[in-house]
């Protein structure tokens, strides 16, 4: 019973962390049709913020804030920076510069920081544990599943209930149409960008709570987490993120409780041997995206 | 109302409009006819914003909208409606229109009058508010794209082949639509396929081939006097 918890626990914070991430990720590939490959920076932005305010004084949930806005300012920045500019030209264009963005980033903050870890400072809370049906588990899982409900069930709101969030769903699927329509194109792209530096702000708070350092190449395991977990759910579609999120961290702890010692080094050959045979089952992902929008 | 001169239009390297002129008189209902590929969508597209004009003039009332984004050529007050039927699949009938009403979203109650007065046009899109509109039919999901831009409130509609696909029965209550939209007063440019249908409902109309306008008149002048096949099958 105690284990069968554990492992439910397990799977949804991990999951709920996954699909917060492969969301942030989705929200901008719907719109552009591009991978922001400088998306795991956000996260770093959100680890050196903690790190830089921990001297501060300020207490714990104003640094978390704040690091929070900066992934957000950051976002917003990675659309004026690398998107704007070239978006109308070419695709390979703006794959180079959300590359070059992301290595501007991390370079930074080998430069101007550290190449060596950073502590951030974590609230007591992280570090506790409880118990619950017999299950010894982190409280951090704990926070990380709440969190995830709160901000999926947030997203869903935003998505389906809001003038701006249906805008938002219908230039995923004909940008054009939708500008045709009198929705701004600039605002649409903003906004897109803003929520997604807003997951990956309170995605990288709980991620690096499991850690509690922050490096440079910190969100390189987060961006890859998320994109497989789109392909896997299908790109196109938002719940198909959510859900590959958490199919993928059923699979990571699947392997995490049954892969002997020897072999759980190569977990991520199995996690990724799978997931080539999911795509080869269905290679345009678990939940298709809306349709093309063409007649019947 | 709507006044086009010399415009010209590229894809690369290809001249898909090659220095057209017309005008549209307000509450006038002009048609475009044309074989496919004489650059009659090109040049919807390119009036909505959706392409740019290499050179000419586009003027909407008297405002030069011919470099406008399409968010501005919308606010302006003309609508475009797609031939490939752009309907948001995913989203509700009812989504999709008050999408049509993103100009107008901080007037709630001008909306809600305009969307009984689009109900009123298109009963079935009443029944079906609630559906994903990747759901309706080929018919419906045209009605859906009218609606949709007259929820915008626009002062010229640009109507692109409306009748692209649909049963001859269906392809009637369009143009039975149309003429009611005509007698509202609203100033419809039509590009059309179906020449005797669309002759019947135009004031005038002008005939396109390979990027140019090679005949022009009212539609009973278009009827009589130009040898329509010869546009159409390149005699």
């Amino acid at each position: 019973m105690g284990f069968a918890i554990q492992f439910v626990i397990d799977v949804l914070s991990l999951g709920g962390a996954y699909a917060l991430m492969a969301l942030g990720l989705v929200i901008i590939y719907g719109i552009l049709r591009l991978v922001n490959f400088a998306y795991g920076e956000l996260i770093m932005v959100a680890g050196y913020t903690m790190y830089l305010t921990s001297g501060s004084g300020l207490p714990w949930i104003m640094m978390a804030v704040f690091a929070v806005v900066m992934a957000v300012a950051f976002g917003i920045f990675t659309d004026y920076a690398a998107f704007r500019p070239v978006r109308a030209k070419s695709v390979t264009a703006v794959l180079i510069t959300s590359f070059a963005f992301s290595n501007l980033l991390q370079n930074a903050a080998l430069l101007f920081i550290s190449p060596r870890p950073r502590n951030v400072p974590l609230p007591e809370i992280f570090s506790q544990t409880v118990s619950i049906g017999g299950a010894i588990t982190p409280v951090r899982n704990l926070i990380t599943i709440a969190a995830s409900i709160v901000l999926l069930a947030a997203v869903a709101f935003l998505m389906r209930k809001t003038t701006l969030g249906i805008a938002m769903r219908a230039a995923a699927t004909n940008f054009t149409m939708a500008r045709m329509l009198g929705v701004p194109a600039n605002l649409i792209i903003s906004s897109a960008f803003a929520l997604s530096g807003f997951l990956a702000g309170v995605v990288g708070i709980l991620w690096i709570g499991r850690i509690g350092t922050v490096v440079p190449g910190i969100g390189l395991e987060p961006l890859l987490v998320a994109f497989i977990a789109t392909v896997i759910g299908g790109m196109r579609s938002l719940s198909g993120a959510v859900f590959g999120g958490f199919l993928l961290a059923l699979i990571d702890t699947t392997l995490n409780y049954t892969l002997s010692q020897d072999l759980l080094k190569f977990r991520d050959a199995f996690t990724f041997g799978l997931v080539i045979l999911i795509l080869l089952w269905r290679p345009e992902g678990l939940i298709r995206g809306p349709a093309s929008g063409q007649r019947t | 109302m709507l006044d086009i001169r010399d415009l010209l239009v590229n894809y690369g390297t290809i001249r898909a409009v090659r220095g057209i002129g017309f005008n549209l008189a307000k509450g006038e209902l002009v048609s475009l006819l044309g074989a496919n590929g004489a650059g009659k969508s090109t040049t919807l597209k390119c009036i909505a914003g959706a392409l740019k004009a290499s050179g000419g003039s586009i003027t909407l009332d008297g405002t030069n909208i011919t470099s406008a984004s399409p968010e501005q050529v919308v606010r302006a007050g003309l609508a475009t409606v797609p031939e490939t039927r752009d309907v948001f699949p995913d989203l509700t009938v009812s989504e999709n229109l008050m999408l049509g009403a993103y100009i107008h979203r901080r007037d709630r109650a001008g909306n809600r009058d305009n969307l009984e007065r689009v109900h009123n046009l298109f009963p079935r899109l009443a029944e079906r508010e609630g559906q994903a509109a990747g759901t309706l039919s080929g018919g419906e999901q045209q009605m859906l794209v009218i609606a949709r831009a007259l929820m915008s409130r626009p002062s010229v509609l640009l109507l692109d082949e409306p009748s692209l696909g649909l049963a001859p029965a269906i392809v009637e209550r369009i143009f039975e639509m149309i003429e009611t939209l005509k007698r509202t007063g609203l100033t419809i440019l039509l590009v059309e396929q179906n020449v005797n249908q669309t002759l019947a409902v135009a004031d005038r109309a002008y005939i396109m081939r390979l990027g140019k306008i090679v005949a022009s008149g009212t539609a009973n002048e278009i009827r009589s006097t130009t040898d329509l096949s010869a546009h159409y099958l390149g005699g």
